[in-house]
């Protein structure tokens, strides 16, 4: 198991709690979408799994060369291009120089962006730029790979397009991949198993297994979509009072 | 209208948020047929969404609006000593000073300062930047540090570096010593305050992706602050050889004489004590034009092609 997480709790000075009692158990392989309103500490979550943050209370399990991270925003270093910034992760992970190029081409070539390695994170898209960033977390060659609604600030063409982009990338390199969302229709779309997050404190508190059969019938898909905001709208109703 | 509820009302899921009840909603599912639709599909977005490179041609008005001004300005001061207002002797016209200028390089007095003062103020600026580069980057990490003499730096830039002149003349003479001196406490502050506020300009989120990457503390600093703080470095560099020039002119006008070579400032100098109006003025355009041309030929080029690579120049005025 990559990710075991235990009664985990966080809270940040004497304010109420974070995350109170999170408990999850990730597999190998396992692509799983994290799904909660604002507020439920999805990201302290994923800081805490990427050794970012450290948590209060529980205890934790990743994998012991850490995880690879995903931001909203591509966060690509404007002085570098494309390729540049996949070399530089790579460099910082102790790669040799002839390697490290055949490697960032590999990348790029693997997210379709061979042609645009030599252009500037300015002169690309949105969507592009989050492709080089997903190239990026690929090349610290970690089992773990966790993405902090990476898609949210594209337009609705390009992340449809990212979403399938995703699914394929997950399946031809084996990563384990937790992906925190808002978006119950993105975490059915991606993830395996989606587990609702309650808010303040963030807790796990349901789950959900998506087959492929979801992944091609949007009927089926539509169905499991209401059932899960059906269930996050009662997460946020309780806060109503 | 929570009284007088509708059909209309019950029919939509998002009202209707019974658990137990099955809605369809809008789903998202596989939107390609496969890898060689999805290639396709993204190459066609991604080259609506770039911008197609734009051409870069050579823009008159960059060297024609310079030049005009200068020509005005040349104009109204000539028209200004033609009214005879003032003796000739104390406000020159433009084409006495070109006159001194021509009998100045007829002489060589004018290479000669022109050289030696130059000379001074870029090896001065660049033992300047050896020293504040690591300094400025090691305030900028080290709270603790950054803390302590932070407010030191900040008030040594403030301290004009002529301040310097008497105390550099008792410890070093008049040597060479003492002009390199003042040029060091004027120019180092200033180069270690925009390295600093350079770094603390960068985008906190470079540093997570620093850290998520596996840099450590050296690799951060040089592969990941430095570059990013590069526009507020080259900032300060560029201040910080402003703080030369202008130390160094102090510096020569002051002190005179010694194994101190014959500068600019020493021209001015010089001609203050004959009271000739036309060395003087000679000797400020002389200081200025240098000014100018190391701004124009050196800093300008660097910067524009700094913030272009950047993608921060679109809209700006440059």
């Amino acid at each position: 198991m990559p990710v075991v997480l235990e009664n985990l709790g966080k809270r940040f000075g004497d304010g109420a709690p974070v995350l109170d009692d999170v408990n999850a158990t990730i597999g190998a392989g396992e692509f799983v979408a994290l799904l909660g309103a604002s507020g439920c500490g999805k990201s302290t979550l994923l800081n805490i799994m990427a050794g970012l943050d450290v948590p209060t209370s529980g205890a934790l399990e990743v994998p012991s060369d850490g995880a690879a991270f995903m931001f909203q925003d591509a966060a690509l270093f404007p002085w570098l291009t494309a390729r540049e910034n996949i070399e530089l992760a790579l460099k910082l992970r102790g790669v040799g120089k002839a390697a490290r190029r055949i490697k960032a081409n590999e990348l790029l070539e693997l997210v379709h962006l061979g042609e645009a390695g030599d252009k500037r994170p300015h002169e690309l898209s949105g969507g592009m730029r989050q492709r080089v960033a997903l190239a990026r977390a690929l090349s610290q060659d970690r089992q773990l790979l966790l993405m902090d609604e990476p898609f949210a600030a594209l337009d609705a063409i390009t992340r449809d397009l990212l979403h399938d982009e995703l699914e394929r990338i997950w399946k031809e390199t084996g990563r384990t991949i937790v992906f925190v969302t808002h978006n119950v229709r993105e975490a059915v779309r991606l993830g395996q198993r989606v587990l609702l997050l309650s808010s303040r404190p963030g807790r796990v508190v349901q789950e959900w297994a998506v087959t492929e059969e979801h992944r091609t019938d949007a009927g089926l898909a539509g169905q499991l979509t209401g059932v899960i905001t059906a269930r996050l709208r009662e997460e946020i109703r309780r806060h109503a009072k | 209208m929570p009284n007088n509820p509708t059909p209309v009302a019950e029919a939509d899921p998002v009202v209707e948020a019974k658990p137990e009840t099955r809605k369809v909603h809008a789903a998202l599912t596989r939107s390609s047929t496969g890898h060689e639709d999805l290639r396709e599909l993204e190459a066609g977005l991604d080259s609506l969404q770039s911008d197609a490179a734009r051409k870069h041609r050579i823009d008159w008005s960059r060297v024609l609006l310079p030049v005009a001004a200068l020509v005005v300005l040349v104009l109204i001061w000539q028209f200004y000593v033609s009214l005879g207002l003032k003796r000739r002797d104390l406000v020159p016209g433009p084409l006495d000073v070109l006159g001194q200028i021509g009998v100045l390089w007829g002489e060589g007095k004018l290479q000669e300062a022109v050289w030696t003062s130059l000379q001074r103020g870029l090896v001065g600026f660049l033992i300047s930047v050896a020293i504040a580069t690591p300094v400025g980057l090691l305030l900028a990490q080290v709270a603790p540090l950054r803390r302590a003499f932070g407010p030191l730096i900040s008030g040594l830039q403030v301290l004009p570096s002529v301040a310097w002149v008497p105390a550099a003349i008792i410890w070093f003479g008049l040597t060479d010593a003492t002009v390199y001196f003042v040029v060091f406490m004027g120019a180092i502050p200033s180069i270690i305050n925009g390295l600093i506020s350079g770094v603390d300009q960068i985008p906190p989120q470079y540093r997570r992706v620093g850290t998520v990457l596996g840099a450590n503390r050296l690799q951060m600093a040089l592969q990941i602050i430095l570059p990013a703080a590069l526009p507020g470095y080259l900032g300060g560099l560029k201040q910080g050889w402003a703080f030369s020039w202008r130390s160094l002119m102090a510096a020569e006008i002051i002190a005179v004489g010694g194994t101190i070579g014959f500068g600019l400032g020493s021209l001015l100098d010089q001609g203050r004590i004959l009271s000739d109006m036309t060395v003087v003025m000679s000797a400020i355009l002389l200081i200025l034009g240098v000014g100018i041309l190391i701004e124009l030929l050196v800093f300008a080029p660097i910067e524009k092609r700094l913030l272009r690579s950047r993608g921060l120049l679109a809209g700006s005025t440059r």
